[in-house]
């Protein structure tokens, strides 16, 4: 089994194997074992978890089961940078969507696509940050950008590139 | 032993300012502090959220009270030289009262916090929310001291005579809950709080998290204490990162000294917390989904009963409330039941948080008595509606409320007459829409909300609102029926009456309550092809009036290429290559583009 990871990933794994051992005997830890795996991985890939899976003695159909249920959660690569265009209700009635479409027009994204082929963005919508007051609203990387319109966007994304 | 200060300069740390910049001012203004020599006379503390997010960074400077809004992080030198060396205020960083435009100086003095009771929210924005000291300070954690000094029944008895109801929606009485968890059977029982606030425009229980944190501890640990058990959990959504890193904080200094762990405050009562992070799934707020996701499951709904008070987490008797819930526990156990108890209605009881977002003047999070008016809220503390516009509808309770008409602003809030308006309480988030806003694209906004939110587990929420949802889409798209508004409301009943959880039994409200109120709007979409709001693309058009000079910047501006035109003759829009995204009539210099 083991054969399959990389020596990055192997390093990741170790510390996988730590953090394992500090939940040792907590009940329920199938959810904060799959978050720091996608800390460590950037998403998760399945020899991940089957891995986990193993490791911790829960079923691969419950670990995938758990993994396609939460949003959070990833099982393909993603972009370097993060965009999280926010889609609340106080977004959404001042615009939103347009910020989303400049968004996707400045990263060429076309259809649904999420990650752009260099793997340099990826764009999620979010069902809100709790930033009402500066509607509408994303984050790059953590970064918080608000009282949007489509003209910034741009320059926002520039810094990122 | 900190010295004493002369001086102490509150900014705003909550998400909404450190956004717009608190997170530069801070280290900029004690820079400043230091180069000056002042940094022992002046301290600068970053606080939990003030409330008034639309006008932040927020800037206070005691001992006077002065309030500054916006505050950029090049005007960190003028408070210092102005305001902190020389003592004059700095009219250009006071707030205007978006109503009269006049100055004003003080916190106690806007009309945003003139009409507020804040009780839940007493410390946010004034403590340092990572320092116990300020909290304990702020009388912390007597209300504790006092219900270990009372019997369990006692405590139980106060929280029922304060009247407290649940304020994550449901409303169901406080001390009753904890009475039937103290009631059951076994030897193991939870505490959990639902800190997973996912109505889309609700962040009171996150300004709680971040900026009152051992409130929400102090809040749990009485009800641990009421109830009988020994360990809860705080059940937090991961978009909330510095609410985690807060009550981590708060954790870690409340085992310290003793607040928290074996023999809390010296006495016999042992009781400690535990941070889940939620993974992003909206139907994790409902309480039995909410347990499976922190045993590592797949957050989904269970029927009820067995309630969680008899079999909730692990199969034990839990008792779950929400952020806001436990955030007046502390207040009712210092002052009695009494105070809360004399605010609101005659059900209603105690000060509710609202959150005011859209189209309003001051978005932000307001602490008001139950049984306030609507008008009360968006005029007076709100300070009506932005960009000159009229009122058209204010959506109450997220995705599981409806959009109440200006014909009821007058409506008391509170639990009954919310529900009988065809709305809910909620979380208490307030969107507030005006005339430009299409009601059945809010409705439409809202069912795409919940399709995508059901977990999928019983039929009528999953199947139910995708078909409504189609039907939405269809009508905004101006392919309705005129069969498709009493289908709407066929499946509407159905979905209510036959679905697992709230999720699926709320979501059709926001289209019940639309239909009830703004029928007309669907029926323009489905009978005259036309939104009355020009909201919907598919049914507006853009057409270049003779007001055009033949400039060209909408021809540069259109992405279809639809645009034609001499320079300086007047240019056509070609309506079948026409996206209708608005560029064209927001570049024109001269007014000449007009939407129908």
């Amino acid at each position: 089994m083991e054969k399959k990871f990389a020596d990055r990933d192997l390093a990741c794994l170790t510390q996988l194997d730590e953090f394992l051992t500090s939940l040792e005997g907590e009940k329920g830890a199938l959810i904060p074992v799959l978050q720091k795996a996608q800390d460590l991985f950037g998403y998760l890939p399945m020899e991940v978890l089957v891995y986990i899976s193993r490791k911790i003695g829960v079923p691969i159909s419950r670990v995938y089961g758990v993994v396609t249920f939460y949003s959070q959660f990833h099982l393909v690569p993603r972009g370097r940078n993060v965009i999280r265009s926010c889609q609340g209700t106080a977004c959404h009635v001042r615009g939103a969507s347009a910020v989303m479409r400049e968004v996707r027009k400045c990263l060429e994204l076309e259809g649904g696509a999420a990650t752009t082929d260099n793997l340099r963005f990826t764009l999620e919508s979010v069902a809100c940050i709790g930033c009402c007051g500066l509607a509408p609203v994303m984050t790059v990387n953590g970064d918080t950008y608000g009282r949007l319109v489509p003209e910034k966007v741009g320059d926002i994304l520039e810094q990122y590139r | 032993m900190e010295k004493l200060a002369r001086a102490h300069v509150l900014v705003c740390g909550g998400t909404g300012c450190s956004s717009s910049g608190s997170k530069i001012i801070i280290p900029a203004l004690r820079e400043k502090l230091q180069a000056k020599g002042m940094e022992d006379e002046v301290r600068v503390v970053e606080t939990g959220c003030h409330g008034l997010c639309e006008m932040g960074p927020l800037v206070i400077v005691y001992p006077e009270g002065v309030f500054y809004v916006r505050v950029k992080p090049e005007d960190v030198d003028e408070i210092v030289e102005t305001h902190l060396v020389k003592g004059r205020t700095i009219t250009r960083l006071l707030y205007r009262e978006a109503t009269t435009l006049e100055t004003v100086p003080g916190y106690d003095k806007i009309a945003f916090y003139k009409k507020q009771k804040r009780y839940a929210l007493a410390n946010c924005g004034h403590i340092n929310p990572e320092s116990l000291e300020e909290y304990i300070g702020a009388d912390g954690y007597e209300g504790l001291a006092k219900a270990l000094d009372m019997t369990p029944e006692a405590v139980i008895e106060e929280i029922k005579a304060s009247g407290l109801r649940g304020r994550g929606g449901g409303g169901f009485p406080t001390g009753l809950k904890w009475q039937f968890t103290r009631a059951a059977s076994g030897d193991k029982k939870y505490v959990i709080c639902n800190a997973d606030e996912g109505d889309p425009g609700a962040f009171m229980d996150r300004s709680v998290l971040e900026g009152d944190p051992h409130r929400i501890i102090e809040g749990m640990a009485v009800c641990g204490y009421a109830i009988g058990s020994d360990e809860g959990y705080i059940y937090c959504r991961a978009e909330y990162p510095l609410a985690i890193k807060r009550l981590r904080n708060a954790i870690a200094q409340a085992r310290e000294a003793g607040l928290l762990g074996e023999g809390i405050l010296s006495g016999k009562f042992n009781f400690d917390l535990h941070i889940k992070e939620g993974a992003g799934a909206f139907v994790c707020g409902e309480e039995t989904a909410l347990m499976a996701s922190i045993e590592g499951r797949r957050g989904m709904p269970r029927p009820r009963p067995p309630f969680p008070a008899n079999s909730g987490l692990w199969g034990k008797p839990t008792n779950i409330n929400n952020v806001e819930t436990f955030a007046n526990v502390p207040s009712i156990m210092r002052d009695g039941a009494g105070y809360f108890a004399s605010q609101g209605t005659e059900t209603s009881k105690g000060t509710k948080v609202f959150a005011l977002t859209g189209k309003i003047n001051n978005t932000g999070l307001a602490e008001v008595p139950m049984g306030i008016t609507m008008r009360e809220i968006i005029y007076e503390i709100g300070g009506g509606i932005s960009d000159g516009r009229n009122f058209k509808a204010v959506q109450i309770g997220g995705p599981s409320g409806g959009c109440l008409p200006e014909s009821l602003l007058d409506l008391p809030i509170d639990y009954e007459s919310l529900t009988r308006a065809g709305a809910m309480m909620g979380s208490g988030g307030l969107v507030v829409m005006d005339e430009t806003t299409c009601m059945v694209d809010v409705a439409r906004y809202f069912l795409n909300f919940t399709q995508d939110e059901s977990c999928g587990k019983c039929t009528p929420c999953r199947e139910g609102t995708k078909r409504m949802l189609e039907i939405l889409n269809r009508i905004c798209e101006g392919m309705g029926k005129e069969e498709d508004i009493p289908l709407l409301e066929n499946l509407a009943k159905s979905i209510k009456g036959a679905s697992l959880c709230a999720l699926g039994q709320t979501a059709p409200n926001p289209v019940l309550s639309t239909l009830s109120f703004f029928r007309d709007e669907y029926e323009a979409h489905i009978r005259e092809h036309r939104c009355p709001a020009g909201a919907c693309a598919a049914l507006i058009g853009y057409t270049i009036t003779d007001k055009c000079r033949g400039c060209g910047l909408c021809k540069k501006a259109c992405p279809a290429g639809a645009i034609s035109g001499e320079t300086k003759n007047v240019h056509v829009i070609d309506k079948k290559t026409c996206v209708r995204c608005g560029e064209c009539q927001a570049k024109c210099p001269f007014n000449a583009i007009d939407k129908s």
